[in-house]
């Protein structure tokens, strides 16, 4: 069901945890639909230089969660902002079509976290 | 990997016991003749089927006209939901399900629903047994089928079927068994049940796939699904799977030959897996009744984390387990079974169903113990859900 790629990932994932005193953090998704993500991010001059994550969910969001933290890790928050499911997707080499609403978390996750960032920023 | 992974998905599917095998095999290549042919081809297949029928008739206490043979499990939920309600729908269009029932039946009465027909669910409590005097309050006049799982698939638990088919009877209902998980399990007499319909499957107890059967006790009308030719003395259309029905009846004569040896044994690797879990995880539940439950299965909800990734976990470390029912892994929905006993819906996405075998051993089981410490552990790691690590003892 799930790729070599997929399982990899998911049986080495990196970026797990939680950044202490984040400078942004979104969590998205809940228990009755069995996926939460969690993304924790430290930015500096508007750059992500290092992003965490804590999954409850199944093998593809903590694959998904392991691969979009990584891809964000040196991008300015724009170049975030522009990560897609669908390119964390590709970067896993696909995922199955049931499965697909767990990048979208990851995509979520990451946008939440940087608002959060914005909106502390701005405060 | 080193080993060859560890199978403990045994209420999914079992592998086909050597003797089955040796029985059927010339079935498939000699004496491959379709029963319904007249010459001496077809009189042989139609030897080996009426002893399969005989055989399989004898160790449920049933006469062998009372034996339909089907593709299995599915098509014999089908069959005796389907037929029933068809058959009887003048008298009514009340039908009561459990709702744990497998999907093959939970599926049947959805689209029954849509035909007009009344759909009433009994209660379970909270390890999954059926409420017996709400049930009485449910059952009426106009019901019409009253059905129940003998042994649930997912959390194991056996149900009080003489009871529920006395409640049925009292309202003159159909009183219908799915005993998939349980004939050749546990001891099965159907005229002591009372039961009027029972579903079998060969394949659970070290059968083959794709043949099962449906008791239907002499006297009571079923509406055929599969319409045809003079099969299954005309209740059942389609050539006749001869290898599969002979694979069948020897893997069910050697489970009941079986049986008591089998039940102590798997029983006893079952208590010992869940006592070692219980005793050395934190936040775990036990799914299911403590005693009235099938000997292989241990079924358990972790906290904080999601059965599939458990699932996968596990497999990665070469043990084979299921998560919730493996007929619902292709959908997001938590098992029906277990919201049905009233777990909330992010501990029934973190259960997982481990059911034994007789060719498993302790120390298989042991060492998958070792292996779903460390895998838990490092999953809840991982849980935004689990906050407080440092107070969490694995043993």
């Amino acid at each position: 069901m799930y790729n070599e790629k997929v399982m990899e990932v998911f049986k080495n994932p990196k970026n797990v945890g939680e950044i202490e005193n984040p400078d942004g953090i979104g969590t998205v998704g809940n228990a009755s639909c069995g996926d939460i993500m969690q993304i924790s991010l430290k930015i500096e001059n508007d750059i992500i230089v290092d992003a965490k994550f804590k999954t409850f969910g199944c093998a593809a969001a903590i694959a998904t969660s392991s691969t979009a933290t990584d891809m964000i890790i040196g991008m300015t928050i724009e170049e975030a902002l522009k990560v897609t499911n669908r390119k964390v997707v590709e970067c896993l080499g696909g995922l199955p079509s049931q499965k697909l609403h767990c990048s979208v978390l990851a995509e979520e996750a990451i946008k939440k976290a940087i608002e959060d960032y914005l909106a502390k920023k701005n405060a | 990997m080193e080993r060859k992974p560890i199978y403990f998905d045994h209420a999914a599917t079992t592998p086909l016991c050597k003797e089955a095998l040796i029985k059927m095999t010339p079935y498939f290549t000699e004496i491959f003749g379709n029963p319904n042919s007249q010459h001496y081809y077809g009189r042989e297949s139609v030897k080996a089927v009426d002893e399969a029928r005989d055989t399989i008739a004898s160790l449920i206490n049933a006469k062998p006209n009372e034996v339909y043979f089907t593709s299995g499990g599915t098509e014999s939920d089908n069959w005796a939901l389907r037929g029933i309600a068809h058959a009887r729908k003048e008298k009514g269009k009340h039908i009561v399900i459990s709702p744990i029932e497998h999907a093959a039946m939970l599926s049947t009465a959805k689209a029954l629903k849509k035909e007009g027909f009344e759909i009433e669910y009994m209660k379970v409590d909270e390890f999954g047994l059926v409420d017996l005097e709400h049930l009485k309050s449910i059952v009426r006049d106009d019901t019409i089928f009253v059905g129940c799982m003998m042994a649930n698939n997912e959390v194991g638990t056996i149900e009080p079927i003489k009871e529920i088919v006395q409640i049925a009877h009292e309202k003159g209902a159909i009183a219908f068994t799915d005993a998939v998980q349980a004939a050749g399990v546990l001891k099965i007499d159907v005229k002591e049940l009372g039961v009027d319909l029972m579903s079998m499957s060969a394949h659970k107890i070290y059968g083959p796939k794709g043949v099962g059967a449906l008791y239907i006790r002499n006297g009571v009308k079923v509406e055929s699904i599969l319409t045809g030719g003079h099969q299954e003395r005309m209740k059942r259309g389609g050539t006749t799977n001869v290898a599969g029905i002979v694979g069948f009846a020897e893997a069910f004569k050697i489970a009941i030959k079986e049986i008591d040896d089998n039940f102590n044994y798997v029983s006893s690797l079952r208590d010992h897996f869940i006592e070692r879990i219980l005793s050395e995880v934190p936040f775990v539940k036990l799914n299911g009744h403590r005693t009235k439950r099938l000997p292989a299965n241990a079924d358990f909800s972790f906290d904080f984390i999601e059965g599939e990734s458990i699932l996968f976990s596990l497999d990665l470390a070469g043990i084979s387990v299921s998560s919730g029912s493996a007929c619902s892994s292709g959908s997001l929905e938590p098992s029906h079974v277990l919201l049905a006993l009233g777990l909330e819906e992010a501990l029934a996405h973190g259960s997982i169903r481990f059911s034994f075998g007789k060719h498993n051993t302790k120390e298989e089981v042991d060492y998958a113990v070792e292996v779903i410490k460390e895998s838990v552990k490092k999953l809840r790691e991982m849980s935004p859900l689990f906050k407080a690590e440092g107070d969490i003892k694995y043993v």
